[in-house]
């Protein structure tokens, strides 16, 4: 059963057109990166799925029903942008927030501190929110969606203004989530997040989705016939190369249909090349989004 | 219902911590305090202690004021000519004195020579003077209680009658007003800061986002329903803070302002009607301040918007002067029943006057039909328009937007 189930979602605002036939689905313990740049309609999806706002036209399914007021206490949501009740200290918003979702205050407790101490913030929870930088008061905003183990979790760019230390920390416990048979939607522009921790991708560009899937397949059908080689080495011209390009760190070769890559290697070996890396081209998630949006981005 | 009590008890107690909540919740009694310690601080300054006598000369033209010339705390004393008086006066020996001249019959004037920097005669001096003029010229002709009963100021009480020809329930007594006058104002404070906190709050969860972070967790509903009852709470707390330390202030008043506090009475069903007009006009400031909430992006634009509503609430107290004067005027009538005036309004005329039956239905009745259409129409503004950020929408969008919800 599907926890999410979004089909044929229209959303346009005045002459805008902000989401065009959405659909997808997110079944328990699968994450799904809802990918764009901004303004691609993310947010909004996200604001449908909450029933925050109605869709034009399209359905919204959430545990297998329309959205209601029961399911609530099952969602976890971080909002794009984020704001703390400034005179409250850290462990009183959460314990708050956690209470309004049915939580036992000892329970919320409990799980705040565990949930503080894997960020690395358990000393801080006395501080008041406007003593704390904007980096710390996401950690909060973050752990009070999650401190009551909802079964949907709908995160819309997490990451943003977080170290990487923190930033480590919050994938792992998103990916622990997802251990414990958790949906999330992760919605970002950062691509490489989404490639290192989802299951399925939906890329969408001006409202219009233009890729839904996969990850590795997604990947995989995009991968053009090329190889990169990683190497401080020269060498001369190679066969059933047709094209060079040269990158930072990397020289790409474009090579002709009937030639393998194998065939490449064994020509740079003859020749003594030292490779550091060999490696068949597979595009990245922000590559293949270039190629798919291309000038309409 | 649960989660309403949740949010009551979050918003409530955050209301009476903030900073403005208390402030104003202590300014009243206290400014109340320290005027009443103003008014016995000058009193101590400018009047003469009980034993320090005041020995006022006077030159006598006419020939008759040579007795009463002791009056406890003023002494007469008599000179022949102006010089010696002037002479007595410089050498610190009287405090003053008064020129009585040959045609006083015909002019009733007297001249004061004094050292004092002053505008005009105290009033315990003008009439200690005059206390002297007037018994010496009336004795021998009038027996004593006539001379008392010229000097005693004239005493007119008013008995109002009601349609029946028996003695109206209220009287008209300037005392009657005193009362009703400062509840009508702490309630116009009362419901300005409500109004004012239920914006500050709401404008600040929109700017910050936690809207969409609450309403993923409770209904529009739910949540505004809380924060209304939180700060109505918070609210009738404050009143009832200033009604508990007014019988205290009161009795401190009345030692200082003397006789004017003790015709002071409380008009009949007052508490009952003080009680219902707070709770309801707080409601309607409460919606009139969701629908503001909803449709601006930050507090202060709300707090611009809502003027228009609470300047209008302040009309009552802004005409409180023609109201006295001209009580029986059809334009109270309207106010009375007009929601936004009502509370102040009627809260007033209560102390002037009986309100006829259908006055007091028609403001209840159309004060709650208010409310309940503005409670219907500020969550469907708040659910359409929360979201909306940096742009407030046009009167055409909401109206679009009420008729398609």
């Amino acid at each position: 059963m599907a926890v999410v189930e979004v089909k044929n979602l229209y959303k346009s605002y005045a002459d805008v057109l902000a989401v065009a036939d959405m659909t997808f689905s997110v079944e328990k313990g699968e994450i799904l990166g809802l990918i764009g740049p901004n303004g691609a309609g993310k947010s909004s999806a996200i604001k449908m799925i909450l029933d925050f706002m109605k869709p034009d036209a399209g359905t919204v399914k959430i545990f297998n029903q329309p959205m209601n007021e029961l399911f609530k206490d099952r969602i976890g949501y971080l909002p794009e942008e984020r704001g703390l009740y400034k005179r409250l200290t850290a462990i009183e918003l959460i314990l708050y927030l956690a209470s309004l979702k049915g939580m036992d205050r000892k329970v919320a407790e409990e799980r705040a501190n565990v949930l503080l101490d894997r960020v690395g913030m358990l000393e801080n929870k006395h501080k008041k929110n406007k003593e704390m930088s904007k980096g710390m008061g996401q950690l909060i905003q973050f752990i009070v969606t999650v401190v009551h183990e909802p079964d949907l979790i709908i995160l819309d760019e997490p990451f943003t203004g977080l170290d990487p230390i923190r930033t480590e920390s919050v994938q792992a416990i998103i990916s622990d989530l997802r251990g414990q048979g958790k949906a999330v939607i992760l919605s970002t522009h950062q691509m490489n997040k989404v490639e290192e921790l989802c299951d399925d991708v939906l890329m969408i560009n001006k409202g219009h989705t233009v890729l839904y899937g996969d990850i590795p397949a997604s990947r995989a059908k995009f991968r053009k016939h090329s190889v990169r080689i990683y190497s401080n080495s020269q060498w001369s011209d190679l066969k059933g190369v047709v094209e060079t390009k040269s990158h930072n760190g990397f020289v790409e070769l474009m090579l002709e249909p009937e030639v393998s890559s194998q065939q490449i290697l064994d020509q740079l070996r003859e020749q003594g090349v030292d490779i550091n890396r060999f490696e068949v081209t597979t595009p990245s998630l922000n590559e293949i989004f270039l190629e798919l949006a291309g000038g309409t981005s | 219902m649960n989660k309403v009590i949740l949010l009551f008890k979050h918003e409530f107690i955050q209301a009476i911590k903030k900073p403005g909540y208390i402030i104003l919740t202590l300014a009243i009694p206290v400014l109340a305090l320290i005027t009443i310690g103003v008014v016995q601080l000058f009193s101590s300054l400018f009047e003469p202690a009980a034993d320090e006598l005041t020995r006022v000369g006077y030159v006598d033209q006419v020939g008759i004021f040579n007795e009463y010339t002791d009056l406890g705390f003023i002494q007469f004393i008599p000179f022949v000519t102006e010089d010696d008086a002037i002479a007595s006066l410089l050498e610190n020996k009287i405090n003053e004195f008064i020129l009585i001249p040959p045609d006083y019959y015909t002019t009733v004037s007297v001249q004061r020579y004094t050292m004092s920097r002053e505008f005009e005669t105290p009033v315990g001096k003008r009439y200690a003077i005059d206390n002297f003029l007037t018994r010496n010229i009336l004795k021998d002709k009038v027996p004593p209680e006539v001379i008392e009963n010229v000097l005693s100021p004239l005493n007119i009480s008013v008995i109002r009658l009601a349609e029946n020809g028996l003695m109206a329930d209220s009287q008209n007594n300037i005392g009657n007003i005193i009362i009703p006058g400062i509840y009508a104002f702490l309630l116009s404070m009362a419901l300005l800061f409500g109004n004012n906190s239920l914006i500050s709050g709401l404008g600040e969860e929109k700017e910050s986002r936690l809207i969409e972070v609450l309403t993923s967790s409770v209904s529009v509903s739910q949540m505004l329903i809380g924060k209304v009852l939180a700060l109505g709470a918070a609210g009738l707390l404050q009143v009832l803070l200033w009604l508990v330390s007014g019988p205290l202030i009161l009795d401190l008043a009345s030692l200082t302002f003397g006789g004017l506090l003790a015709n002071i009475q409380i008009p009949p069903n007052f508490i009952f009607f003080g009680v219902i007009y707070f709770v309801l006009g707080y409601l309607l400031f409460a919606v009139l301040a969701v629908m503001i909430g909803g449709i601006v992006s930050t507090a202060a634009d709300g707090h611009n918007l809502s003027m228009f509503y609470i300047m209008a609430g302040y009309i009552p107290l802004w005409t409180f002067g023609a109201f006295i004067s001209f009580p029986e005027h059809p334009i109270w009538i309207m106010l009375t029943i007009f929601p936004i005036t009502a509370p102040t309004q009627t809260m007033l005329r209560l102390g002037v006057s009986d309100i006829p039956t259908w006055q007091l239905t028609a403001s209840l009745g159309v004060l709650i039909l208010s409310i309940a259409i503005g409670q219907f129409l500020s969550v469907k503004i708040f659910r359409t328009f929360m979201l909306m950020y940096g742009k407030r929408p046009r009167v055409r969008e909401i109206f679009k937007a009420l008729r398609s919800s």
